[in-house]
């Protein structure tokens, strides 16, 4: 045990500060928009929920690396959880299997108001590399009412990230900066 | 002549009365049941004055009727521990013949109703004279009359066969400790020269040091089959599930007290106290019954089954109050021993209250679906709401949680235990501690027990689609339980008087007759006898109510925008089944398989394959769960096999032959010639 | 009027305090694992969000559901009546009884595990079924530790125990220590931290006491992961002041009460960061394993009496 302390103390930071994130250009489409309340009431704490409708994985490597030392989502008060009764924001992802649509509708119908949901990935948007298939339903929009797109195959961590303190509007894409600062 | 003494007959009388007309009326059952229901509610009303009157106008009165048999006399003596015990037997008498007219009429045009009538009226008018009799062989009378009363009332249901099983275990079991009991009754006659209690009593100094321990150990083993300690338990989880429901209330929270009863009065009352080893022996088995009670219960999912173990477990805790006692009566420490008298003698009654709740709840719930495996019930709590809401009072009781009664004798149990580590010096201590951490080990897990047997049989979804047919129970059955129920909060916050009135009745036994120190004597509060503890259940249920208010009206406040919406239990998207919920067997298998070198859970595997060659694909494949039967194997087996082996033994003595006879006879008569000739 | 201010004080400051020491463990734990971690009055800010949802309840539930987090948060205030936090001056006999406070946390722990099954969805049955099989085994050891400090203090009083420890000698004081550790285990055990249950886990099937509020959300979630914080702060407040307790005011003096308000808060913090430092270096036990570990708590407390005499 002394070795893991003293592994830990030496180690250097790795945290990336919001003003080193270097998003894509144009990540965010704005879907419809959302109350100024309710973007007041998630500005302190957000709950995320992640559906998987079918996708190829590869979204929810990037939303799992947002949890890890670099990108540290909680440090904005974001965090994830298991349950959609106790989930503030659907992320779904995939482009919405047939079997998962019964599943995605039950999810949407579990979480509370209000709620926001978000579709991250070209899958989700609109099929993506799937679009026409019989066994997809080309995008999540076509099961559930989405509030905001995050394109990309899969979008990198740090769209992702920018995306969300957008959402929250903590955030001004161009100058990249944390509003309250 | 005083007015107690008159109506305790009158109560008797009216028991009688109920014997006799129900089974005048064998045939006509709705007759039947109204007598036998109403002799029996105005009997038990009776026996609650005439406790009361005793217990608090202290009228305790003693009769003596000698009779044409020499040594047999009908003598009664109600002093304050009889007529405690007459209080607790009426009381749930009481509620239990209220229950039992509206819960009986399930069984019209199946079984005889005015048999019924005869052996229940029988057997509580049975046990009031046990804990009453004054004289050895009358007592025995009594015992007899209340076990072959009881066992007509165990096989009632004569249609099931596990239930003539049942009765004939009990039977036997019941003889059995009727056997060490008479025992026990014959030595003290050898040493004393009387079967009178008060004789014996006042001559106890006739009795030599070893025959009283030979005694005690006989009395313990006989009335302890009687109240079910472990290893003479296994009558009770047979028997008590077959009786009907009310007389399952009265064999569990008032007829094994009977046990209790004199357990307390030969120990404590004859023989005032003993050496240092009969306290250590009771607080062990105390210790083991409660513990072990309680583990199997968790194994069950039969729900009297069930109950019935926490019988086993609660007598445990009572034993554990009544082994502190003996040892610091022992020890010298006289406001001690009261405080551990005073602690089972609150359970005492505490039991009857809630078992019999509890018993009536599931009694009610039987009565609807027909079943008792627990597996099949959920949901419950939508189709019979006052139901389930007084089985949760019960299980909140049970579980010795505040602000109920079963808090309020735990608690003195544990500061009775405790000053046992507290005060005395030797390696005793460590039977205290070890009985201190059997009770709270007891407490969790009799808590995880209902949460079980609340959660799976009320809550949630209905696991078989017959549940959705049920309703609610009729008025005579909710009103005993609801009464009872009520009982249970109020003694929890009453229990400051109710241990005053304890202490004098404890301080009423030979042995701690000049104690003259009580535990308490402060209403409100519930306290040990020097300082060290003391908690004020009613203070506590207001603090509790003001918060849950307070709270209530502050989340009302900040919450007060917000909406509810009704939907579907989130099931991530697939079907719910009942399946799906957990089960009663999965609930507890966990404490199950913790504790698996003490109930040696077994797994029985079935499959049926779809060919036989080769077994690769399986049509069925049923799992049992379940546990071993220990004590059957371990104990009951080899001495049924030990006691056959002996007799096997006598063939060789008796083996039919004439000749062999008459040479004993003739060998015999040698003998007797030649010592004659010697002497 | 001061004396008023002081008791209103002492009862509102578990639940005011409480969020702010599950901040302050997060944040620890984030920083050794390289993080930044969320700020330390984050959970202030969940609880607030949470207050302002709507709620989604299941048909299946009954009343039960409806009624326990309010039992539940009530039953962490009822303690608050009883336990010294900031100073000793309000003894009563009524509810400063050791037992009183651990059948208090067991009843609504027995209302929580009832809330697990009625809503009929598969994870709550078990997530009850170990609840009650953890509590089951640590009330042992937790009456035992209690029990160790009693014996010192000849009373079960926790204001006088407070009174005994704080006059003890140092060389009898080996047996609180004891007792001290055995309650440390019994800490982790009933407010699910590491070895025993991950607070922070998705799994489902390794959850313990996130399995029973799963259906939970709104004010009622709110209202229960405020009681999961209280009974934290409890028993590090049961940790500080019994086995610890210099430094706690005897009088009701405003000075001595600020002076002991942060000697108070520095206690607490020095238990947060060895939690936090604990639940850092461990992973969490394969649940038959945690047995063992509450009978080895039982078993130091038992051999802290045997010390004391």
């Amino acid at each position: 045990m002394p070795n893991l302390f003293s592994k830990i103390l030496s180690t250097s930071k790795t945290v990336i500060e919001v003003k080193d994130l270097k998003p894509n250009a144009e990540v965010m489409k704005i879907g419809k928009k959302i109350n100024a309340k309710v973007k007041k009431l998630f500005g302190g704490s957000l709950a995320i929920r992640e559906v998987d409708a079918g996708s190829t994985n590869a979204c929810e490597h990037e939303l799992t690396a947002l949890s890890n030392c670099f990108y540290d989502v909680e440090r904005f008060g974001i965090h994830f959880v298991a349950s959609p009764r106790h989930a503030d924001m659907l992320i779904v992802t995939g482009p919405v299997s047939r079997n998962m649509k019964e599943a995605l509708v039950r999810t949407y119908d579990a979480t509370p108001d209000p709620k926001i949901v978000v579709a991250v990935g070209d899958d989700a948007i609109d099929g993506g590399i799937f679009k026409g298939s019989y066994a997809v339903l080309d995008g999540v929009d076509k099961v559930i009412p989405v509030d905001y797109y995050i394109a990309g195959d899969p979008p990198t961590p740090t769209d992702i990230l920018v995306s969300l303190l957008e959402i929250l509007e903590k955030i001004d894409v161009n100058k990249t900066k944390l509003a309250k600062d | 002549m005083n007015s107690a003494q008159n109506i305790f007959f009158l109560a008797l009388s009216l028991f009688s009365a109920g014997v006799v007309f129900s089974i005048l009326s064998y045939n006509k059952e709705r007759l039947a049941n109204i007598f036998s229901s109403t002799f029996a509610i105005l009997g038990s009303i009776t026996g609650i004055i005439s406790a009361v009157l005793v217990l608090i106008y202290n009228q305790s009165f003693s009769i003596n009727t000698p009779s044409s048999f020499p040594i047999l006399s009908y003598t009664f003596k109600v002093d304050y521990l009889s007529a405690f015990f007459v209080l607790i037997i009426s009381v749930i008498a009481l509620f239990a013949s209220i229950y039992g007219y509206g819960y009986v009429k399930q069984y019209f045009g199946k079984y005889n109703i005015g048999s019924l009538g005869f052996f229940y009226n029988l057997f509580i008018a049975g046990m009031l004279l046990v804990v009453t009799a004054n004289n050895a062989l009358f007592f025995l009378i009594a015992w007899e009359v209340m076990s072959l009363a009881s066992f007509f009332l165990v096989i009632f249901e004569k249609d099931k066969e596990k239930n003539i099983k049942a009765g004939g275990l009990y039977f036997y079991m019941t003889h059995a400790g009727t056997a060490f009991i008479i025992l026990a009754f014959l030595l003290l006659y050898r040493s004393v020269g009387s079967l009178d209690f008060d004789i014996i009593r006042n001559n106890i100094a006739l009795v030599p040091a070893f025959t009283k321990s030979l005694i005690f150990v006989l009395a313990l083993i006989g009335f302890g089959t009687k109240a079910g300690i472990i290893p003479l338990h296994i009558w009770l989880p047979s028997a008590h599930p077959a009786a009907p429901s009310h007389v399952s209330a009265l064999m569990s929270g008032v007829m094994i007290k009977t046990g209790i009863f004199m357990l307390i009065r030969i120990s404590l009352d004859f023989f005032a106290g003993g050496p240092l080893w009969w306290g250590i022996l009771i607080l062990t088995i105390g210790a083991i019954s409660s513990v072990l009670g309680v583990l199997y219960a968790l194994a069950e999912h039969d729900i009297k089954k069930l109950l019935a173990y926490h019988s086993i477990e609660n007598i445990g805790i009572i034993l554990l109050g009544l082994g502190s006692a003996l040892i610091f009566n022992t020890l010298g420490f006289q406001s001690m021993a009261t405080l551990g008298l005073v602690a089972a003698l609150f359970h005492t009654m505490n039991h009857a209250i809630f078992k019999a709740l509890l018993f009536m709840g599931a009694g009610s719930v039987i009565s609807k679906t027909h079943t008792r495996n627990i597996e099949k019930y959920g949901g419950i709590i939508r189709y019979m709401p006052l139901t389930a809401f007084f089985f949760l009072i019960g299980s909140l009781a049970i579980s010795a949680l505040p602000p109920f009664n079963g808090f309020a004798s735990e608690w003195i149990t544990f500061q009775a235990l405790f000053a046992g580590i507290r005060l005395v010096s030797d390696s005793t201590t460590w039977a205290f501690v070890l009985a201190s951490g059997a009770l709270a080990l007891t407490g969790g897990l009799a808590a995880a027990c209902f949460v079980k047997v609340f959660g799976i049989t009320f809550l949630a979804r209905p696991r078989d689609e017959k549940i959705k047919q049920i309703s609610e129970s009729s008025f005579s059955l909710t009103f005993s339980m609801a009464v009872l129920a009520a009982l249970t909060l109020v003694l929890g916050l009453f229990s400051g008087s109710v241990t005053s009135i304890l202490s004098k009745v404890a301080g009423n036994v030979t042995a701690l007759k000049n104690s003259g120190i009580s535990p308490g004597a402060d209403p409100l509060a519930i306290q040990s006898g020097d300082s060290f503890a003391s908690v004020s259940l009613p203070y506590v249920f207001l603090i509790l109510g003001s918060a849950i208010l307070i709270v209530f009206i502050w989340v009302k406040l900040v919450s007060r925008k917000q909406s509810q919406r009704r939907t579907i239990t989130w099931d991530c998207g697939t079907d719910l089944t009942p399946r799906m919920e957990i089960t009663a067997t999965g609930f507890s298998r966990s404490i199950i398989t913790i504790f698996a070198n003490i109930l040696k859970p077994s797994k029985e595997v079935e499959i049926v394959y779809h060919a036989e060659n080769p077994k690769y694909f399986p049509k069925t494949n049923v799992v049992n769960l379940g546990t071993k039967e220990v004590y059957q194997t371990y104990l009951y087996e080899p001495i049924h096999r030990l006691i056959t082996r002996i007799s096997e033994l006598a063939k060789i003595w008796q083996n039919g032959n004439v000749n062999a006879y008459i040479m004993y006879i003739f060998v015999v008569l040698i003998v007797l010639l030649i010592a004659g000739a010697l002497k | 009027m001061s004396t008023i201010l002081i008791f209103l004080l002492q009862f509102s400051l578990i639940p005011l305090l409480s969020p702010l020491f599950v901040g302050i463990i997060r944040k620890i734990k984030a920083r050794l694992q390289n993080r930044r971690g969320a700020s330390i009055f984050q959970p202030y800010s969940d609880l607030s969000k949470l207050f302002h949802k709507n709620e989604v309840i299941s048909h299946d539930s009954s009343w039960i559901f409806k009624a326990m987090p309010y039992i539940l948060f009530a039953s962490t205030l009822v303690i608050c009546v009883g336990l010294p936090l900031i100073t000793t001056g309000f003894r009563n006999s009524f509810s400063g009884d050791f037992l009183v406070i651990i059948y208090i946390l067991a009843l609504g722990t027995f209302f929580l595990a009832l809330a697990g099954i009625d809503t009929g969805g598969g994870f709550g049955g078990f997530g009850s079924s170990r609840e009650m099989t953890l509590a089951a085994l640590a009330e042992g050891g937790f009456i035992f530790s209690m029990l160790v400090l009693s014996v010192i203090a000849h009373s079960t009083n926790l204001t006088d125990i407070i009174g005994s420890v704080s006059s003890l000698p140092l060389i009898s004081y080996l047996p609180v220590l004891l007792a001290f550790i055995g309650f440390f285990i019994i800490l982790l055990a009933e407010t699910g931290r590491f070895p025993f249950d991950n607070p922070a886990t998705h799994l489902e099937l390794t959850m313990i006491h996130e399995a029973m509020i799963l259906e939970y959300s709104g004010k009622r979630l709110a209202l229960i992961e405020w009681a999961a914080a209280n009974k934290l702060l409890i028993f590090l407040a049961i940790g500080a002041n019994l086995f610890f307790p210099w430094g706690i005011a005897t009088s009701l003096s405003i000075p001595a009460i600020l002076g002991s308000l942060g000697i108070f808060l520095a206690k607490l913090l020095i238990l947060s960061v060895a939690v936090a430092v604990l639940e850092s270096s461990i992973a969490k036990s394969r649940f038959f394993r945690l047995p063992d570990l509450l009978l080895t708590s039982f078993i130091l407390s038992m051999i802290a009496i045997g010390l004391i005499f």
